[in-house]
């Protein structure tokens, strides 16, 4: 095996609101290896959000070590270690999908000849050649997502990080995105950090799948995948499918229950 | 490009007039409507004398008498004046048509260079109005940068910018032009700091809540890229801004207007709408009062239409405008 990209020890985060402290990250430690595709799933408000913005550097731990690339998330994040995917688009309204997608390229420094390659790849990609000049209320929610997806592949990161990129999406597109993304992460060996609902979604895209539960947040069960890096659609038919998709369900429950 | 601009604006200008035509002349109406009937109890005094020193025949006949008696009574009591009050020389209240022929003797009759032209006075009024609408545009965008930059700067400079507005203008506007006065700097220049002072203000407010508009998600979206704040500012605030900066844009120039008129005013300046103002009182003559106050009114509106005008066409093309 190799180093693990990301390392998350004993890592804790508690709020401090006007109602009180909200404990969302409890004693969380995970390893994530090169290349892996790792999936958080649990309920709302168990901490999957706030784990994975810790990792980019966006939320502070109040105790815990977390190292990216071997550096602080911090550095990491100056460094554009990542490409984050929010749960939300958040597609600038003035900027055409295009010019939304060469934002972090303009920011980056890419060559005007460069930042137009690469939009036009990334927006194949993700099925919207053809929408660079639209604007981003002219577009569905889920195009407008599709287009902040092309736009953190548009630098081409080691690592995606990923908030519930699909919610919003309809079960053709989501299986079709499904797909061109595992095929992304085939290519390109990324290491992906991607939040789901979905407990399909996440044993057919995963490696590793991490179950957390709430109050507070933490993690009660990681699985590693024992289906092949490369999946056609109908493994999801599988009884090795089922059978993880079951003990993803049982890590949930027991979540629950717990309350 | 530029005649398409151009088009565009005219196309704008159409799309408004069309959309608020109705609602806009409905209370044009009603203003005109109230304001002829106004101008019987108001002049009715003043026309009876005079009716009187012509021969006319009044109720009540002594000038005392009729003083007692409300403007309204004395009217209804010698029914004959009512059409001459309309039509007074020296009235206290000019009837709409005195008004409307005033300005167009003062606007389209006269030659420009006429030192009695309303559009050479309206000139020198707007020149001023316009260099302190660019200099308080100018000074309000970078105090607003600085409060959102820089927490001194919010903390110290906004308490006095608000203070700033409560100091009346009224009071203040003389001795600015008679400070600089004092220095040798007159004309064009003072009553610009005049309108300068007034339209800082609303664009500091407009620009510091447009630089702030960006939410949390947007902005963390630039923190994953290790943008500085400097890209920040181009890249995110700055757009953010345009929507409330132009609405500061409108504010800010009706009152570097007022500013510009109110300049004119304490040193009794020669021209300008408020000096023209100023001698219609001077020299009772009311239809020049009012046609300067109706021109200064008009010149607003215009300057309004066209930023709105603008406005549209920046917000269309950063694909803001069909909302
Ligand atoms: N900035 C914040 N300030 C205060 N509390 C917060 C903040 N962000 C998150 N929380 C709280 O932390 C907990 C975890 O939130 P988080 O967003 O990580 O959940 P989640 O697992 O992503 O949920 P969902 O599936 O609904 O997106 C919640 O109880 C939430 O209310
Ligand atoms: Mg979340």
């Amino acid at each position: 095996m190799t180093d693990p990209v990301i390392t998350a020890k004993n890592l804790d985060l508690t709020f401090e609101t006007n109602d009180g402290p909200v404990h969302a990250l409890k004693d969380v430690s995970l390893d994530i290896n090169k290349g892996e595709f790792v999936s958080f799933i649990g309920p709302s408000g168990c901490g999957k959000t706030t784990f994975l913005r810790c990792i980019a550097g966006l939320e502070q731990p109040t105790a815990g070590e977390i190292s990216v690339n071997g550096m602080t998330p911090d550095e990491a994040r100056r460094a554009r270690a990542y490409g984050y995917v929010f749960q939300a688009a958040g597609l600038y309204p003035w900027r055409t999908i295009g010019r939304n997608v060469k934002l972090p390229l303009e920011i980056m420094g890419f060559s005007k000849a460069e930042q137009n390659e690469r939009t036009r790849r990334v927006l194949e990609l993700v099925d919207l050649a053809g929408f660079e000049k639209k604007f981003p209320w002219q577009l569905s929610g889920g195009m407008q997502q599709r287009a902040s997806i092309a736009r953190a592949l548009a630098f081409d990161a080691d690592i995606l990080l990923m908030d519930e990129p699909f919610g919003a999406l309809d079960e053709i597109v989501r299986d079709h995105l499904n797909e061109q993304l595992l095929k992304l992460w085939a290519r390109t060996e990324k290491t992906i950090g991607f939040v789901t609902h979905s407990i399909p979604e996440a044993v057919y895209l995963s490696t590793k799948i991490v179950v957390m539960s709430p109050r507070p947040g933490r993690i009660s069960d990681v699985i590693d995948s024992p289906l092949p890096r490369e999946r056609p659609l109908d493994i999801r038919d599988s009884a090795e499918f089922i059978e993880i998709a079951h003990r993803v369900r049982d890590g949930l429950r027991a979540g629950h229950i717990d309350d | 490009m530029r005649t398409a601009f151009v088009t565009g604006c005219a196309r704008g200008i159409l799309m408004t007039r069309l959309n608020a035509i109705i609602p806009a002349l409905t209370v044009v109406a009603v203003i005109v409507a109230f304001w002829t009937l106004c101008v019987i109890p108001m002049n009715a005094h003043l026309t009876a004398d005079q009716a009187q020193r012509d021969g006319m025949v009044l109720t009540p006949e002594a000038p005392r008498d009729r003083q007692e008696l409300s403007g309204l009574s004395l009217a209804l009591k010698n029914p004959a004046i009512i059409p001459l009050t309309y039509v007074q020389t020296r009235p206290r209240l000019p009837s709409p048509h005195q008004v409307v022929q005033e300005l167009y003797d003062t606007v389209i009759d006269k030659k420009i260079t006429s030192k009695r032209s309303l559009v050479y006075h309206g000139w020198v009024t707007l020149s001023a109005t316009l260099l302190g609408f660019v200099m308080g545009t100018t000074l309000g965008i970078m105090l607003a940068v600085g409060i959102v930059y820089s927490r001194t700067m919010d903390k110290s400079v906004m308490p006095w910018a608000i203070t700033s507005q409560t100091i009346p203008i009224l009071a203040l506007a003389p001795m600015i032009i008679v400070m600089l006065g004092a220095i040798g700097i007159q004309g064009l220049f003072p009553k610009s700091i005049i309108s300068a002072y007034l339209s800082f203000f609303p664009v500091v407010v407009g620009m510091v809540k447009g630089l702030r508009s960006p939410d949390a998600m947007q902005l963390d979206l630039l923190r994953t890229y290790g943008t500085n704040s400097n890209q920040g500012f181009w890249k995110l605030r700055l757009p953010s801004s345009i929507p409330y900066l132009f609405a500061s844009l409108k504010i800010g120039i009706s009152a570097s207007l007022v500013g510009a008129i109110v300049g004119e005013l304490p040193t009794g300046a020669r021209a300008g709408f408020g000096a023209r103002m100023l001698v219609g009182d001077q020299y009772g003559q009311p239809m020049v009062t009012w046609a300067a106050l109706f021109a200064a009114a008009i010149t607003a509106a215009m300057l309004v239409a066209i930023l709105s005008v603008i406005e549209r066409q920046t917000l269309r093309r950063m694909g803001m405008g069909a909302a």
